[in-house]
């Protein structure tokens, strides 16, 4: 699909995605809208997608494997709160936080990188566990156990967010931008470096591609992606405590991004929109959705590695030529 | 200087049974190229299997135990290996990574939802009197720990290098093309360490539960000490393994006496944060080519 | 790609869809901990309301109407606990029940305050009922009430002058902690020893080294069930032979169920029990136990007189309105004999606070003995 179409349906999606949770009886439309819990759940989809698209990104894309995500979101997620709490203003947390966890990706990538790729992905655990403690212990930084409080919505040039749909566009807005970001970079010769590390990394290197400097930059985006999320995640949900940060989130930011297809650009789209609304979708069987996710998993993995995305990607392909090839 | 003793005495107490489970771990790695990120839920689940057969099936307890080993074998060793390892590993090692990480929640959840998610006591085999030897308190239990854990090794490293078998088992983990080319049928070699990974595990599980008490997340704990082990004491020994377990059983009670109670956790993982990048074989393991 | 995308929007969105209710009943969302850390805690509540409801119902419910309890796992995480309270608020009921664990009860309180919706919990810390909201309501002394009573004890009873205070390191444990530290401070009785422990934590050898290492004269232990019981195991196992004091938790049921007979000499404050000289109490454990097969701790108590406090408020009220209930349960004082299913004659103040007689209890061969009677606060 060419660029310009890309973004056609880009804005396109963008534009049905504003008006889901709005009521539009007003406007003699039949569509009642969502209520404050249901757009509570399409703003955290669009906060984890933005988590999700940064570890796509390094796994995916640049062939690595990290346990860490959470961790970063978490440190995002902190900075945010002490921040804005101390009166600073939203824009100027967000980009200090996607500043700060940009570096310590790097810090941590340039050693961490250095090792065979298996034991990155310890490195990440011992990482996020460490970084949990932290969160956990230091209860004059970061309230400990209790957490931290009442965390405020920003406002948008005066216009306040507070209200549920508002944020969720806010959130909209930004998710918006950063996957146009990521789409950009993707397309560029940057982008097309990575496709080049992931599938023979030696061959890269013989070709004069510098592959640690790439991958240190991928790894650390991906992170900074994930820091981002955290300091939205942050005002959405109003109250934050260390156990959205913990190594079992991370395994979760893992699993998700291959069941919707990793390496694709839509995969954490639909990885963080199964991580989020399976819960609710099974809620008959509420203590169930993790057993029959882990299933979803294992069978994914066995019969269709590429994803859901993948795997519609090999459905609708397969009736385009059914039909004499369409694009 | 008592404390110090009591300390480790403790710790190898504990630190045993960790290496029991960073054995099978390692042989894992290193036979199939399996990454076990279940590890830990399968030194959780073979307690729950016995309770089963104690509850349910109502038999004794040394025949639950007999049981829960075999079952053990049976899912962990046989079924893993067949129906989850072997269809995932032409796919790569990243898909049966997260199928393992998959595979740890179901068991995880599994557990809770089909048995309880409530702690279960579970009865131990020595009972728990007190012997004190020099101003240390040991329990009789620690002891058998002990024992029994360093027999289990032993008779392990006896298996490996003394018998035919055991031997081909250590080609196959150190070159599975030309194990192959000699002779070595590495397909059932590989199963053997499955199964022995399972019964490893099951013994582990058997020994930790009375301490731990059997729930569904002592997986959690579990299966990270057993990669922090397994890779600190080296990967491709299982002499490695060993010493791992010990020396993180150890260096746990140590830190949290001595250093902070809150931060504990974190000292097993700084020196495997140190061991990676600074002596990635581990402490015991040599240095690995990296194939091209 | 365009055909691709199409078919995921589809798919998301048919996710997103709403609950219809039953207009005859009334529904009241249990938000509680049913796994994870709080599993044993949340299943005695749930066991203690459900047996509650049942007997409500089976009397015309209430003013007339038939009560529906629903159970929500918030796995023992605020977040989770949040976005579930977020739920249940959007379809209006007349209380929600829950969470337990006031880590949880911190994050969720702000938004049934907004809703104007009474929250009837079961969380002990402190800082709860002082936060100015008027929707929250206690089924169990805070820790600033059980905290300065144990502190008494230790210094009348006990007659300790050292102190060593073990904790577990989440929100429960750190609050009772910082509770009891301050009381202790009060009353000149030095705390010679601030051991933090894990939840979940299962090895306690070097915590109960340090602990035998001080000069202590009693220790104070504050852990959630399963790590008491590992712990009073492992002090056993140690011979660690000092007088060991709890809070309710440490000489509850499942404590002595999974510790044994390391259980054995424990003493402590039990702000509820089960075990309580009281008629109505010890009917209510009888009941249970011929129910459920297994005996309730104070949780389960917590449990049941929640739907009790609701009934006692709506009838007072006259209507079943949330803002009309929690206005009636302040300053309502519910007795047993017009209201048997509150067991224990309970007051609540303007804070949502719960005043009660209380008690001092022993674990004497692996049961719960109560040694002393204490009054309520104010009469």
């Amino acid at each position: 699909m060419s660029a310009g179409r890309s973004l056609l349906v880009g804005l396109a999606l963008v534009a049905v995605l504003a008006l889901v949770p709005v009521d539009l009886t007003d406007i003699g439309l039949p569509y009642p809208g969502l209520r404050r819990y249901g757009t509570y759940i399409l703003t955290l989809w669009l906060v984890t997608a933005i988590a999700a698209m940064g570890v796509n990104l390094i796994v995916g894309y640049a062939g690595q494997e990290t346990l860490a995500q959470a961790a970063f979101v978490g440190i995002g997620a902190y900075l945010t709160a002490i921040v804005t709490k101390a009166g600073v203003p939203f824009g100027v947390a967000f980009a200090a936080s996607a500043l700060v966890t940009f570096v310590v990706g790097v810090l941590l990538g340039f050693p961490a990188l250095r090792v065979q790729k298996h034991y990155l992905a310890f490195v990440t655990l011992a990482f996020t566990v460490l970084c949990w403690l932290v969160f956990r212990n230091e209860q004059w930084l970061t309230g400990g156990v209790m957490g931290i409080r009442d965390i405020e919505r920003p406002s948008f040039l005066g216009w306040p967010l507070r209200n549920h749909v508002r944020f969720y566009w806010f959130v909209l807005g930004i998710t918006s931008i950063l996957t146009f970001v990521l789409w950009w970079i993707l397309r560029s010769p940057w982008g097309r470096a990575f496709t080049a590390l992931r599938e023979n990394p030696l061959r890269a290197e013989s070709l004069g591609i510098d592959v640690r400097l790439y991958t240190l930059v991928a790894f650390a985006l991906g992170c900074a992606y994930g820091g981002m999320a955290g300091s939205l995640y942050a005002p959405l949900v109003e109250f934050i405590d260390p156990s959205p940060f913990a190594l079992g989130p991370s395994l979760l930011f893992m699993l998700m991004v291959v069941i919707g297809g990793s390496g694709t650009f839509l995969g954490p789209f639909v990885g963080a929109g199964i991580a989020v609304l399976l819960p609710e979708w099974l809620r008959a069987w509420e203590t169930w959705y993790l057993l029959i996710y882990a299933v979803l998993v294992m069978v994914m993995m066995a019969f269709f590695p590429g994803g859901i995305v993948g795997l519609l990607s090999r459905l609708l392909a397969r009736r385009g030529t059914a039909t004499g090839g369409r694009p | 200087m008592a404390d110090f003793l009591q300390l480790l005495i403790s710790g190898l107490a504990t630190g045993a049974i960790y290496a029991l489970a960073a054995i099978g771990f390692t042989l894992l790695w290193q036979t199939s190229q399996t990454i076990n990120f279940a590890q830990g839920e399968f030194v959780m689940v073979p307690a729950f299997l016995a309770l089963i057969a104690m509850r349910w099936l109502g038999l004794p307890f040394v025949a639950s135990l007999v049981v829960a080993v075999l079952a053990s074998m049976l899912l962990l060793g046989v079924a893993f290996r067949y129906v989850v390892v072997g269809p995932l590993i032409r796919r790569g090692v990243l898909p049966l990574v997260i199928s393992t990480i998959a595979l740890g929640i179901l068991l995880k959840e599994g557990v809770k939802d089909f048995y309880s998610a409530e702690a279960q006591s579970f009865p131990t085999l020595l009972p728990d009197t007190l012997i004190t030897v020099a101003g240390v308190s040991v329990s009789l239990a620690q002891l058998g720990v002990l024992v029994v854990a360093f027999a289990v090794i032993g008779g392990l490293q006896w298996f490996l290098a003394g018998t035919r078998t055991g031997r081909q088992m250590q080609a196959t983990a150190q070159n599975p093309t030309v194990a192959q080319i000699l002779g070595v049928p590495i397909e059932r070699m590989i199963l053997y360490t499955f199964l022995i990974n399972a019964v490893l595990a099951a013994m582990a599980s058997i020994l930790i539960s009375p301490i731990y008490l059997a729930k569904f997340s002592n997986g959690e704990t579990l299966g990270l000490i057993a990669f922090v082990a397994a890779i600190v004491g080296g990967f491709n020994q299982v002499r490695g393994a060993i010493v791992g377990g010990l020396l993180i059983g150890v260096l746990d009670n140590l830190a949290a006496a001595y250093v902070s109670t809150a931060y504990r956790q974190a000292i097993p993982l700084l020196l495997l944060v140190l061991v990676i990048l600074f002596r990635p074989q581990g402490l015991l393991g040599r240095r690995e080519e990296r194939a091209v | 790609m365009l055909r691709r995308t199409l078919a995921l929007a589809a798919l998301a969105l048919g996710g997103l869809g709403a609950t219809a209710g039953n207009a005859q009943e009334i529904v009241i969302p249990n938000i509680i901990e049913l796994s994870g850390g709080g599993a044993t805690v949340g299943a005695m509540w749930k066991n203690g309301s459900s047996m509650a409801v049942e007997e409500i119902n089976a009397k015309g419910g209430i003013l007339g109407k038939k009560v529906k309890l629903e159970f929500i796992d918030t796995a023992s995480d605020p977040g989770k606990a949040r976005a579930a309270v977020q739920r249940a608020l959007d379809d209006k009921p007349i209380a929600i029940f829950g969470p337990i664990y006031s880590g949880s009860v911190s994050a969720t309180m702000k938004l049934t305050a907004d809703a104007e919706i009474p929250q009837v919990m079961g969380g002990e810390a402190g800082p709860l009922t002082a936060q100015g909201s008027k929707y929250i309501f206690r089924t169990s002394f805070g820790q600033n009430v059980s905290m300065p009573k144990i502190a008494n004890y230790l210094r009348d009873g006990v007659k300790a002058k050292n102190v060593a205070v073990v904790f577990v390191n989440n929100d429960f444990g750190k609050g009772g902690r910082d509770a009891i530290v301050k009381e202790l401070n009060a009353r000149d009785i030095k705390v010679v020893a601030d051991v933090s422990t894990e939840p979940g934590q299962a090895d306690f050898a070097a915590d109960v080294i340090k602990v035998k290492g001080t000069n202590a004269d009693a220790v104070f232990v504050y852990l959630n069930e399963e790590e008491s019981a590992r712990f009073l195991r492992e002090a056993k196992k140690q011979g660690l032979n000092k007088p060991l004091i709890g809070e309710t938790t440490l000489l509850g049921q499942k404590v002595i169920e999974l510790a044994g007979d390391a259980a054995n000499g424990v003493k402590g404050h039990v702000g509820l029990t089960v075990d309580a000289p009281l008629p109505s109490v010890q009917e209510f454990g009888k009941k249970y136990e011929a129910k459920y097969k297994s005996k309730p701790d104070h949780n389960g108590i917590k449990g049941y007189i929640a739907p009790y406090m609701i009934k006692a408020a709506a009838e007072k009220a006259g209507k079943l309105d949330g803002k009309a209930i929690a206005a009636a349960l302040h300053g309502l004082t519910i007795t047993p004999d017009k209201e048997p299913g509150i067991l224990i004659e309970a007051t609540f103040d303007d804070t949502g606070e719960i005043d009660r007689i209380s008690f001092l209890g022993e674990v004497k061969d692996g049961k719960q003995v109560i040694t002393e009677t204490l009054p309520k606060l104010k009469k």
